[in-house]
């Protein structure tokens, strides 16, 4: 697969960069840490860092990374270790903001701050969202549609849905795997239309 | 021009934290330094253990050879013995490997069934005292004795260790500094096996555990503060942080 052999062979640039940093060699180092700043980004916002504390995250993640740089195995992956460290510091980063006070001297600052609640749309998306999956399950055959809401919708158990319907369990069954597939695929391509 | 590092990003508009992480990098290249690879965690538990060693061979003039023969014939005594040299040797290997970014944090249990053998051996010795009323029993002045020596043992084991962690990155440093105080302790109380005039008790084992969880306390306070090198005061980058993650 192109994609995973390109992961790989960032991967070994990313490690062979470190083991030329490891005896000195600058630009390397220089080049490596450029290229890691994107990727301790964006671990550090899969760890739920946000706005300005993401710097110091970077930043406190390349000063680790270069105390810890003799501690780098070239026979292991470098991805791996590098996220150790990001991870880590990510999580100091999460537990001084935790600490530290949360009242605000700005008015100006706190009164242009976007609301981290709902968006005045959202009621209604979801809302739309609803009428779609509706709209879907109506469509689908009988036995189908009727797996699907008993089931997925209604949540029932698969006995009490048999002596409501007065089908097989294994009829059942296959109704809904039906019907999830039947909807994966409308929706999906209901998506796909909206998306272009 | 203030210390880039410093700088307040929350004041900074984003092109000058671009920046400001961007001459981080540079002064980082401009000041890296070629650096000898750390051996492997495993490696290095065993130079731990040679000097761990070497402290008991040291020890053996002083010790009471042919009573230890006689004590080791007791299954028990001999199960806390082996269970405390494994805590030990476990315990190193943990802390060094919780040492080391991106390795598993699964290494931090492996001292645990060492230590329950040790313990339970240890706590099935204190039975003794009313299955074998006659047996030797320990007097006060000797449980003060011990106690010095597991302190004193435990004390250059635990800065020897704590060094040598020093020397990798441990993200979590306290828990490093408490495996490493357990490895220590655990190390001291196998040395003192030899020394040991008396079976264990009840007693004894409450004065070996109160002396184990000091030891482990006092690395976790100390040790840890010792190993997080990279935090300054309030855990921000402090002026000078290159010149320190350098050393």
């Amino acid at each position: 697969m192109p994609v995973r052999s390109a992961a790989l062979s960032g991967e070994a640039a990313l490690s062979a960069a470190m083991q030329a940093a490891q005896v000195g060699d600058a630009a390397a180092y220089r080049a490596l840490l450029r290229d890691c700043l994107p990727v301790i980004s964006a671990m550090a916002r899969a760890k739920g860092v946000q706005g300005a504390a993401l710097d110091d995250v970077v930043q406190d993640t390349l000063l680790t990374l270069h105390r810890a740089r003799a501690t780098y195995d070239p026979a292991r992956p470098f991805l791996p270790w590098l996220r150790a460290i990001t991870q880590r510091r990510a999580i100091d980063a999460l537990r001084r903001k935790g600490r530290r006070p949360q009242e605000v001297h700005e008015p100006l600052g706190y009164e242009a701050r976007a609301d981290d609640g709902p968006g005045p749309g959202d009621d209604l998306e979801r809302r739309e969202r609803a009428a779609i999956l509706a709209a879907a399950v109506a469509h689908l055959p009988e036995g189908q549609r009727e797996a699907i809401e008993h089931i997925a919708l209604r949540e029932l158990s698969l006995d009490e849905t048999s002596t409501l319907t007065r089908r097989t369990k294994g009829a059942l069954k296959v109704n809904f795997h039906r019907g999830l597939k039947a909807l994966r695929v409308s929706l999906s391509s209901r998506k796909e239309d909206t998306d272009v | 021009m203030s210390d880039p590092v410093t700088q307040d990003p929350v004041t900074q508009d984003p092109a000058s934290r671009d920046l400001s992480i961007h001459d981080l990098v540079e002064d980082l290249a401009r000041s890296l330094t070629p650096v000898r690879r750390l051996p492997g965690p495993g490696r290095r538990t065993l130079v731990w253990s040679g000097a761990v060693l070497t402290v008991g061979l040291l020890l053996v003039p002083m010790s009471d050879v042919s009573g230890l023969r006689a004590r080791l014939g007791v299954p028990d005594l001999h199960w806390a013995a082996l269970g405390a040299i494994l805590t030990a040797i476990a315990a190193a290997l943990a802390a060094f490997q919780s040492s080391v970014p991106g390795r598993s944090a699964a290494w931090s249990w492996l001292p645990l069934p060492p230590l329950v053998l040790w313990l339970g051996a240890s706590g099935l010795g204190c039975l003794r005292g009313w299955l074998a009323p006659a047996a030797n029993l320990a007097e006060p002045e000797e449980m003060r004795g011990c106690f010095v020596f597991l302190m004193g043992v435990s004390l250059p084991l635990s800065v020897l260790l704590v060094l040598m962690l020093r020397r990798a990155c441990p993200l979590r440093p306290n828990l490093t500094a408490a495996l490493g105080g357990l490895a220590a302790a655990a190390a001291a109380a196998a040395l003192l096996v030899p020394f040991h005039p008396h079976d264990a008790t009840a007693t004894d084992l409450l004065v070996h555990l109160v002396a184990v969880l000091i030891v482990v306390g006092l690395n976790s306070l100390f040790g840890g503060r010792l190993l997080d090198r990279n935090a300054g005061p309030r855990g921000r980058p402090v002026t000078g942080s290159i010149r320190k993650a350098n050393d």
